[in-house]
């Protein structure tokens, strides 16, 4: 591959090189800086020129290169915006409020702190802008506006000069459904946080009661404020544990939830019995406090689930917002989900499909790579079917629309995955089996114990029966293994792999099969220039120049492949032969670049012999002579390799499993060593096979990135996304890749097998802990105060046991590092 | 020691208020992103603020 040896100075706004002899130069901080374009010129110009400059100070990462490239924004992009002026179409996302207008907005390109910063500031700037929050997390603004005095698309527009793009924010009931959830979880861990700490102080004063003596009448007042306060913090705060395990008994299982809430509300419940009767010890400290840590636990997990993209702003991404339509052979620009079946849409090249249909006029390639994972284009042609999501690569069609909404195979694949999902293999939890023995031990002993007594002494029956159930309560047990799992899914994200289900460090330590996707996956996903070999006069770099300069303007995948070359001379007079290739005017000479029969028809010498089968061959061509080959080929991730030898090296059977059908399916799965390979099948077939290996038996891990992954993404015990998938695919896997470095999944296998031995290990502590203190309670032998201590003893050695996890791994992380990496 | 009598109750009506307070701030969206209220006060936004004698040199840059 050509690199410049020259030292290319990046933009300063997007990172990219500057082009050289370009001179788009703004002054920021008083210092002239070089941008690549026009368009990073214009969005730069935007932000000094209000004042926002402190952006490029403070941000983290690069923005990104806008899409346009002059100061106005570009005709139909204005036309398109100015649709959601409309009333019918803001009627589905902007609501009225007390200030105005208000809407929610997907905020495309955010990448770091700074950018939030600066959207809020340029947007309460304008006129008009009441007010202008950005949330970080999930990349949504919410705006208020006046309509009087501000329009919703010169906002949008706004967006846009700043190097953004919106999208209007349906959520979906899913969406408002989690986002209910969070908050109710918040408000929970909110009361269980200022009841414990209220209870505590109350408990401090009793203790000190105890000990000096305190009158009873304090004793007993201090013990109905600390019942009135644990009170909400049971009823309200510790509400899903006690649903669950009503849940859980109805379906006759025994899960974690069941001891749990037998110690919250047998606790709870002997603490009122000695506060009304006065007799006896109270435990509402403990009561609030176990919910509290409980609380903490499942609020962390839950935050992990929702981090990764949502379901709500990837489909919206994927159709685009408006369409043309055709109507009495009058164009006009409607919003896409106001076409009906029967409506006919032009489409231009470059726009994305609004709508299933089929082509009723013209001709041209489609890229289904979103669907797919295909990157090479579709021939489509008159009485062919296209589907919404995909895009039109060369020339404009005319489309009759058959399917809007949900009967669209879009819709269908999200099905699918919603079928997928419901006969997803459970993975039976370790602590939730143990958890079930336990209960059951615990509620027979505490039985026999109570009908004992009673029938030796029956004014100690209660008390002590009661003293079984606290002195069991399953703490440690409980703890066990969520800080284990804290532990190693904290050290595994800052490594770049992020856990976002509760299963996946277990499923990772059973896998026996692991699942790759090709493109996307296990390669790069986009089309490189691998080699050229010169055939004539000209030598490399200038038959690379010609190449460049022929495909400078297509945006067809292959093109693109040439696009980080800088031609020195434009090209002129281009014409594209679709599916063929490209010929255009260089100083005078005519080439043609494409496949080898149509380029070499160009010259009156005959089509030199291809030299290798392996890759794809672009021939160029003047009008004397056949130039030079070009072989691109979709570039394999550096790293693969690696990780698949180390893969196989902790017993893991790899498989690759792609839509691909092509031979460079065999030849990448050669330089991989994979000799599983199942090639060219569609999404269902793709579930299809991976339920066939899990019906064997078979352990599995799926690791994908493209839409069509995300059916067999769902319905793998453990399915991981990588960090460049779409968000849909992303929110529906187990686990993601965030830094796209496959090794990283040897780190979270071995990661997940030591902290699965970890959680036997405390497991069998706080059992053992457990199976001592029941038989000294039972027998009377523990007071309460001994029983708090020996709690909160076995719970930390449980909590070190844990964090152990994540000091292991951090030296194991650096010894692989270096054994990964020797240069 | 009878203060407590006063005392606890106004403990228990000020720690209400408190949970008032924290639930209204849950409902009107302040707990919803908890990532960039972390980095916005690095921002040096605001240099119209700062009387420009006390300003530091900003040549160094």
């Amino acid at each position: 591959m050509a690199v410049t040896d020259r030292v290319a100075e990046p933009c300063y706004h997007c990172g990219l090189q500057v082009p050289e002899s370009t001179d788009f130069i703004t002054l920021i901080d008083g210092q002239p800086r070089r941008m690549c374009c026009p368009g990073c010129l214009a969005v730069a110009e935007t932000i000094v020129g209000s004042g926002l400059d402190t952006y490029y100070r403070h941000r983290t990462q690069p923005g990104n290169s806008p899409e346009f490239s002059s100061r106005q924004l570009p005709e139909p992009l204005q036309q398109e915006l100015a649709l959601y002026n409309q009333p019918e179409v803001q009627r589905s996302f902007v609501n009225q409020c007390d200030a105005g207008l208000e809407a929610i907005l997907v905020i495309d390109g955010i990448t770091c702190a700074a950018c939030v910063w600066l959207l809020e500031h340029h947007l309460q700037g304008l006129d008009g802008v009441n007010k202008a929050s950005v949330n970080l997390t999930n990349h949504r603004a919410r705006i208020q506006w006046s309509p009087e005095q501000i329009e919703l698309s010169t906002l949008l527009g706004e967006i846009y000069r700043i190097g953004y793009q919106a999208h209007p924010f349906h959520p979906d009931k899913e969406e408002q459904l989690l986002a209910q959830e969070q908050k109710r979880a918040i408000r929970r861990l909110g009361i269980a946080g200022l009841g414990m700490m209220q209870v505590m102080m109350m408990a401090i004063a009793l203790y000190a009661g105890t000990l000096q003596g305190i009158e009873q009448q304090y004793q007993a007042f201090i013990r109905w404020t600390s019942l009135i306060i644990a009170t909400p913090v049971v009823l309200y705060a510790a509400r899903p544990f006690f649903t669950a395990a009503l849940r859980d008994l109805r379906t006759r299982q025994l899960s974690m939830d069941v001891p749990v809430s037998l110690a919250i509300g047998g606790a709870y419940l002997a603490s009122i019995w000695a506060t009304v009767t006065n007799s006896g010890e109270i435990y509402f400290d403990s009561v609030t406090m176990f919910t509290f840590f409980l609380l903490i636990g499942r609020f962390l997990e839950m935050k992990a689930r929702h981090r990764t993209g949502r379901a709500g702003n990837a489909l919206l991404n994927l159709l685009p917002t408006s369409a043309l339509r055709l109507r009495d052979g009058e164009e006009e620009l409607v919003s896409a989900d106001q076409l009906q079946s029967g409506d006919l849409v032009r489409v231009r090249p470059g726009q994305t499909l609004p709508a299933d249909g089929i082509i009723e006029q013209g001709h041209s390639s489609v890229d289904e790579s979103a669907l797919t994972g295909e990157y090479l284009p579709i021939h489509k042609q008159c009485g062919d079917n296209v589907v919404g999501g995909t895009i039109n690569v060369e020339n404009p069609l005319l489309i009759r629309v058959a399917e809007v909404g949900a009967e669209s195979k879009l819709s269908a694949i999200v099905r699918l995955l919603e079928r997928a999902h419901e006969e997803k293999p459970q993975v039976a939890r370790l602590a939730d089996r143990v958890a079930s023995y336990f209960v059951a031990a615990v509620l027979i002993t505490a039985l026999v114990v109570g009908v004992s007594w009673w029938l030796i002494t029956p004014e100690h029956a209660f008390w002590i029966t009661l003293s079984v159930l606290v002195v069991t309560c399953p703490c440690a047990l409980s703890l066990a293994t969520p800080t284990a799992l804290t532990a190693a899914t904290g050290t595994l994200r800052q490594h770049g792999f992020l856990i976002t289900r509760g299963h996946v460090l277990e499923s990772l330590s059973k896998a026996t099969h692991i699942v790759f996707d090709k493109t996307g996956t296990l390669t790069e996903g986009n089309l490189r220039l691998q080699s050229t070999q010169p055939l004539a006069a000209l030598d490399r770099q200038q038959c690379e120049q010609l190449a460049a300069a022929l495909e400078q303007h297509s945006e067809h995948p292959i093109a693109r492949a040439f696009h980080h070359l800088q031609p020195q001379q434009p090209a002129s007079e281009i014409s594209a032969t679709l599916g063929k290739g490209l010929e255009g005017q260089i100083d005078g000479i005519r080439y043609r670049i494409g496949q080898a029969d149509y380029a070499s028809a160009l010259c009156p010498a005959d089509c030199p012999a291809q030299p290798s089968e392996a890759g794809q061959w672009l021939l160029l061509c003047s009008e004397q002579a056949p130039l030079a080959w070009f072989r691109i080929d979709d570039q394999l991730r550096r790293e693969a390799r690696e990780a698949l030898d180390q893969l196989r090296a902790l017993g893991l059977q790899c498989e690759m499993l792609t839509g691909d059908s092509s031979a460079a399916v065999q030849e990448i799965a050669a330089q991989l060593g994979i000799d599983r390979v199942t090639s060219g099948v569609t999404p269902e077939q793709k579930l299809q096979h991976v339920a066939a290996l899990q019906a064997e038996g078979a352990q599995l891990i799926m690791v994908g990135d493209g839409i069509n992954d995300i059916p067999v993404l769902a319905g793998a015990q453990t399915s991981i996304a990588m960090g460049s998938a779409s968000d849909l695919a992303k929110t529906n896997a187990d686990a993601v890749l965030i830094s796209g470095d496959l090794r990283r999944l040897v780190d979270a296998v071995q990661l997940s097998r030591r902290s699965r031995r970890i959680i036997s290990q405390n497991l069998i502590w706080s059992l053992s802990y457990n199976l001592l203190a029941l038989p000294l309670a039972a027998l009377g032998f523990i007071a309460p105060y001994m029983a708090a201590i020996g709690m909160s003893a076995s719970s930390l050695v449980v909590v070190g046991n844990a964090l152990r996890l994540s000091k292991l791994k951090r030296r194991n992380a650096v010894n692989s590092q270096r054994s990964l990496n020797p240069r | 020691m009878d203060i407590i009598y006063l005392l606890i109750p106004i403990a228990i009506i000020l720690v209400s208020c408190a949970t008032w307070a924290f639930f209204w701030s849950v409902n009107s969206g302040q707990f919803d992103d908890l990532e960039s209220p972390a980095h916005s006060i690095l921002y040096e936004d605001d240099d119209k603020l700062i009387p420009d004698d006390a300003k530091p040199q900003r040549d160094d840059r």
